[in-house]
């Protein structure tokens, strides 16, 4: 029986997965009222565009950046441009159908290109335990942490410290008035959409050597990004970074304290009372209706 | 389609139910399996075009309630009741749960009402399989008993195939006389605009529910035969990817339009059979043609002919105006 500091920081690591996920999550609604239901599988085929450059030979460092560089044309450039793009006026609806289709194919593609079985995936932090107040925690967390934390705050700052950021928030909150003012709204858009690929290839890289590398990986990963980006708040980054960690973290403790066989209803009840009694999120401003 | 006459309509409609009596008569097990499956899976799209495509309530839990459905069914057929009786039961427990379910909807809407029918879906799976004493858990209930109707056995697969087109024909009527009830135009207003719904004196709160309800019974019933269908069920076809797959097939189909959910089904049901030709790839195959039919027209394959037809109608009549303006001018 593992101890609350062990679960804590389990699954404050699995949460910082779970916040980068949602936050590419919410960057797409917010720019481009895209609800991403592919997002599981956003995070799972990096890992395997990976495997594939070190399968002809790249070293690992290589297929990293490549694979990174490869979800950042995939999963952003061509994911706005061939579904995005041409849907995006028809709502929110048909676009998010049009996800759930390519989650499937997705999904498909990996295991009839690359493999059906789960590969293992070698690490970036070298496995072993050190001894933190007297608790032997796994470098594999606190690498996972770690890279997660400085992620997100690379994004924060970005967002609100830069000029670019000035104008992709600008672009998300209201369009017509920053292309009226000089952003060029456009370029903004795709600016999410390959921030959020780099997002999802980086979880990728973090997660995949925990539970391997497998098609239908993206499933729950997917879920609970869904659920991260909606407890925290719809329409904030730093709500959904919160959500991601409270998810995690929730996670762990509903397996070890509730049952294995309903933790993954604990974090569900929790989203169904947050829609019901404070929709906009924990940390989300109400929205305003837009129909 | 009202841009046909109705003495066509009726018999373009007469000759598809002819062909769907006559033409499977020949087929092999799976045929029928496969088309059994089009019907079962058309009534509980209905259900959901119903809550979606008329009453405009986003539901991602109809494949909940066809599971809750099956449950019922399987449990109350193999402890010895009849198939008609299991389906009142899977049609009342599914109205009263959708209705539950149809709370949150007064108070969140569109994605937001999207993802607690989510959150639904993943729990009543997660019962499904741990709630072994009632469900048999992951090992799930076998040997459902296919029903004796009017006294004729529906063991074989073409007797039972002709109960699940004879539940779809009676399913297709009642939701038919339903949209052109009043609650049908209840249901559209609070689609189209719920404040003026409201304000002209329709109790939105009681349709949204309604909505809810009528759906998920849909859901239920299909579920009801979709026990004896298979005569086998786990947890797993219950999952919340049925409840995606029924979404796409009321969007694709076309959803607000009657005919959606039978061409929806079609597709999600025999179009990856006509592709198992290409073997590993049907499915990916699939995903690409929904993708591709959504970006070509959103509103699905009735979409696209809904178009045709009201732009064949603008042209006959400005060519009417055409006429109609050069005998003015002539007569002048």
């Amino acid at each position: 029986m593992s101890s609350l500091f062990d679960l804590l920081v389990a699954g404050l690591a699995t949460g910082a997965i779970y916040a980068l996920v949602a936050v590419g999550f919410t960057l797409l609604w917010q720019t481009s009222q895209t609800i991403n239901f592919a997002q599981g599988e956003f995070v799972m085929l990096p890992a395997f565009l990976m495997l594939a450059a070190m399968h002809v030979g790249a070293p690992f460092w290589l297929a990293i950046i490549l694979g990174i560089l490869m979800s950042m044309i995939l999963l952003g450039l061509a994911f706005k441009l061939l579904l995005v793009d041409p849907m995006m006026r028809h709502g929110v609806l048909p676009l998010a159908i049009a996800t759930m289709a390519l989650a499937i194919g997705i999904k498909e593609a990996v295991k009839q290109f690359f493999s059906a079985e789960a590969s293992p995936f070698p690490s970036i932090v070298p496995t072993g335990d050190i001894s933190i107040l007297g608790h032997a925690v796994s470098l594999q967390s606190i690498g996972v942490l770690v890279v997660a934390i400085l992620a997100v705050l690379g994004l924060t700052t970005l967002l609100n410290r830069t000029s670019l950021g000035h104008q992709m928030q600008a672009a998300a909150q209201n369009p017509t008035v920053a292309r009226i003012i000089g952003v060029p709204v456009e370029r903004m858009i795709l600016l999410t959409f390959l921030i959020n690929a780099f997002l999802v290839a980086l979880a990728s890289l973090l997660i995949t050597p925990i539970y391997l590398a497998k098609f239908s990986s993206g499933e729950v990963l997917g879920q609970a990004a869904f659920i991260a980006a909606i407890v925290g708040g719809f329409n904030q980054v730093r709500g959904a970074i919160a959500g991601g960690l409270l998810i995690g973290v929730l996670d762990n403790l509903a397996a070890a304290y509730v049952s294995t066989q309903y933790r993954a209803a604990v974090p569900m009840i929790f989203l169904i009372a947050v829609i019901l009694f404070r929709p906009q999120g924990l940390l989300g401003r109400a929205e305003e209706r837009t129909v | 389609m009202s841009g046909f006459a109705k003495p066509l309509k009726i018999a373009l409609g007469l000759a598809v139910v002819a062909a769907l009596i006559v033409v499977p008569m020949n087929f092999n097990r799976y045929g029928l399996f496969i088309l059994s499956q089009w019907a079962v899976m058309s009534i509980a799209a209905m259900g959901l075009n119903l809550t979606l495509g008329y009453a405009g309530q986003v539901s991602l839990a109809q494949g909940a309630f066809v599971g809750i459905g099956a449950y019922a069914a399987a449990i109350m057929t193999t402890h010895g009741w009849p198939l008609p009786a299991a389906i009142l039961v899977a049609i009342a427990l599914s109205f009263a749960v959708g209705w539950v379910l149809g709370y949150p909807a007064l108070r969140v809407q569109h994605h937001y009402l999207a993802f607690v029918t989510l959150a639904f879906s993943t729990l009543a799976f997660l019962v499904f399989r741990n709630e072994s004493w009632l469900t048999g858990g992951i090992y799930g209930i076998s040997n459902i008993p296919r029903p004796h109707i009017f006294g004729i056995a529906t063991n074989k697969p073409l007797p039972f195939y002709y109960v699940c087109l004879g539940s779809l024909a009676i399913v297709s009527l009642a939701v038919w006389w339903l949209i052109r009830s009043p609650w049908g135009r209840a249901f559209m207003a609070l689609r189209e605009n719920p404040l003026r719904a409201q304000s002209l004196g329709v109790d939105t709160r009681h349709y949204t529910l309604m909505a809810f309800a009528i759906g998920s019974a849909l859901g239920g019933v299909a579920g009801a035969l979709y026990a004896p269908l298979t005569q086998y069920i786990d947890p797993v076809p219950f999952n919340l990817s049925l409840s995606l797959d029924l979404l796409m097939m009321v969007i694709v189909g076309g959803a607000g339009f009657y005919f959606g959910p039978f061409l929806g089904a079609m597709i999600a049901v025999l179009l990856p059979e006509w592709l198992r030709f290409t073997e590993g790839y049907y499915l990916m195959l699939y995903a690409i043609a929904v993708m591709l039919l959504l970006i070509w027209s959103p509103t699905g394959i009735l979409g696209i002919l809904d178009r045709y037809l009201a732009e064949r109608r603008t042209k006959a009549a400005s060519a009417l105006r055409a006429v109609a303006k050069s005998r003015l001018e002539t007569a002048q």
